[in-house]
């Protein structure tokens, strides 16, 4: 039994909107060990990134907690670094001083000048920027960008790495390129992270375990899979190997067939909260059988 | 098009390339929209004034076409020359007087008084740049921080709000009268460092200055990228680090347009405050050859017309240029 690095604990969130109350989470479990690559996958509009805010410290929970080795998480801060989908990179700041910004920031006290010099060049290397350090975020390709994000985060040494669909806004050829950088990052560093990412075969690949959200509002776990695939993993071997299909299935099974409509988020007031649930906007496969003993969720209404 | 039809010589078929060249870059796009339109406006313009001018008589004679206020102009700048040959023959006199004085007794005190002749149309011009000056430092130290506090904080601003919305409307030259009695009560010393119509301008102008600048620099501030914001709190900034690293450099762009327009209306407005203040500047300058009301004045004024609009524009145009250096939007479109 490994120690439990990462503890989110029955977390749920509720959001005030102009009067009317909106539930977003609720009953969020989730246990991880350092090093563990786990993967947040479901519809747009189930949380994700809203499980990934309050980890982060961005949001805080209504209900329940998030304790990293022991501490309770309130704020945001290094220890959580957050890679965005949209890279965040300052535009007037160079490669070089993007990444410098967070060092200076976090190791201003712990590592001379010389050393952070060093820790910001070695980071962009990791990432294969180290040719652009003195180019600015509109001179270079998206991927760069996310590249320089990604090496940003790392500069900070987080316990663990956030990551809110960072290779979304990339073409395929870029993102292949990105997820085997990652994984050989995470080989060497041993970073315990969560990435949130819509695609199937990306979760598949790269992570150690596939976190399934049931859709919002109100959204939980639906199931977790674990990944067992031998690492290190080459995706073009992977393509024809029965495990990696099987998984890749399942978690299209989840996704589609079990949890195929997306129910629209309409604000309910405190009234209606305990009472009958919206209609689905889409006709649904129905589905039955989606009471999972992690969810504590709601059952979806067939149509 | 003329072809020059010279066919072996090699030279000659270069030159004839080149001159080939050079008959396309008449016709070409850059040329036409760089230079050939906007001197056909200025030539029609000028024609159009020197027809309509010779139509108007005025009581101080007909109205100046191009051609006088070309003459007036002129004779601006001979007298500018005259008074600073006078400047120099005085303190040239005085040099020797106390030369001479010193010679005889080194111990005598000499007195040196400073020249107190007319101020030149030049003078004048140097005189409303500083007060333009003046007032746009004294509106942006206000503006910019008032700006960015009321950017980050919607309270701050919610409460600012209604005074904003009241005093932006006000023409300054309402407030002139006002300033001018403060001034006179507060700023009493016996050798004042700035004359008090020089105060009283540069008030003016900043009163007016600050509003555009204030807004934008709200604006900016408040419309930063939320993801910028949520990286700064990622990396624990602290709050002045905050500000100083992530929001001034994201708002610049904003605050430069808002630097802009209020230069743009701190000149405009320093010529009305001049009048009334008189300040020795371009508006005092107006104001006085219209009271002069001799038969060359409807041209100089026409000359202070013309000088005030290339002044600003040039003003408009080092803004840009500076604006261009410091803002990193590249996106942006800056004309």
């Amino acid at each position: 039994m490994s120690i439990t690095y990462l503890d989110i604990t029955d977390v749920g969130i509720e959001f005030d909107t102009n009067g009317s109350k909106f539930r977003a989470l609720q009953h969020v479990n989730l246990k991880m060990t350092q090093g563990e690559f786990v993967s947040l996958i479901g519809h747009s509009g189930c949380g994700k990134s809203t499980v990934l805010n309050i980890v982060a410290g961005l949001h805080r929970a209504t209900e329940g907690g998030v304790v990293l080795e022991g501490k309770e998480v309130t704020e945001p801060g290094p220890d959580r670094a957050v890679v965005f989908q949209n890279h965040s990179l300052m535009p007037w700041l160079t490669v070089y001083e993007n990444v410098a910004l967070a060092v200076n920031q976090v190791f201003r006290k712990t590592k001379s000048k010389a050393e952070r010099k060093e820790w910001i060049e070695h980071n962009l290397k990791l990432v294969n920027m180290d040719h652009a350090l003195d180019k600015l975020p509109g001179e270079i390709s998206g991927g760069m960008k996310q590249r320089v994000g990604i090496a940003r985060c790392l500069a900070m040494q987080p316990k663990v790495l956030l990551m809110d669909e960072p290779f979304g806004a990339l073409d395929a050829l870029t993102r292949a390129q990105l997820q085997d950088s990652l994984m050989g990052i995470q080989a060497e560093l041993g970073n315990t992270v969560i990435m949130i990412t819509h695609d199937v075969d990306e979760a598949v690949l790269l992570s150690d375990r596939i976190v399934m959200m049931t859709n919002g509002p109100a959204a939980t776990i639906g199931e977790i899979l674990k990944v067992d695939l031998p690492r290190p993993r080459d995706r073009l071997a992977l393509a024809e190997d029965p495990a990696f299909v099987h998984l890749r299935q399942q978690v299209l099974e989840f996704l589609y067939a079990k949890h195929g409509h997306i129910n629209v988020p309409a604000a309910t007031s405190e009234k209606q909260s305990t009472g009958a649930r919206t209609a689905p906007v889409l006709e649904a496969v129905a589905d039955s059988d989606d009471d999972t003993p992690q969810a504590g969720g709601p059952s979806t209404a067939a149509a | 098009m003329k072809r020059q039809e010279i066919m072996t010589d090699t030279a000659a078929i270069q030159h004839d390339d080149r001159f080939r060249q050079m008959l396309a870059g008449l016709g070409s796009k850059s040329f036409v929209e760089g230079l050939l339109l906007p001197a056909l406006g200025i030539l029609v313009f000028l024609m159009v004034w020197q027809f309509s001018a010779q139509r108007i008589n005025t009581s101080l004679g007909q109205f100046p076409g191009p051609a006088q206020v070309w003459e007036q102009a002129k004779g601006l700048g001979a007298e500018h020359a005259r008074e600073r040959e006078k400047e120099a023959a005085f303190y040239q006199r005085q040099e020797d007087r106390n030369a001479i004085k010193l010679a005889k007794d080194p111990q005598a005190t000499i007195k040196w008084r400073k020249y107190t002749g007319k101020a030149t149309f030049l003078d004048q011009i140097v005189t409303s740049l500083l007060t333009v000056a003046a007032g746009f430092l004294i509106a942006n130290i206000i503006a910019i921080p008032l700006g960015i506090v009321c950017g980050l904080s919607a309270g701050v601003y919610k409460a600012m709000n209604p005074i904003i919305q009241i005093f932006k409307p006000v023409s300054p030259l309402a407030w002139l009268p006002l300033v001018t009695m403060v001034v006179s009560a507060t700023y009493t010393s016996e050798d004042p460092l700035f004359d008090k119509s020089f105060v009283n301008s540069a008030i003016t102008v900043a009163l007016c200055c600050l509003w555009p600048t204030l807004i934008n620099t709200t604006v900016g501030v408040a419309g930063i990228d939320k993801d910028l914001v949520n990286v700064s709190k990622v990396m624990a900034l602290r709050p002045m680090v905050h500000v100083r690293k992530i929001v001034v450099p994201a708002a610049i762009p904003m605050i430069f347009t808002g630097l802009r327009l209020s230069l743009a209306t701190g000149w405009m407005v320093l010529i009305a405050a001049e009048m009334l203040a008189q300040n020795p500047g371009l508006g005092k300058f107006v104001w006085d050859e219209f009271q002069n009301g001799s038969s060359n004045s409807l041209g100089r004024i026409m000359v202070a017309v013309l000088a005030i609009g290339l002044i600003g524009f040039m003003l408009d145009k080092l803004m840009l240029i500076v604006q261009k250096r410091a803002s990193w939007d590249k996106s942006a479109v800056l004309r």
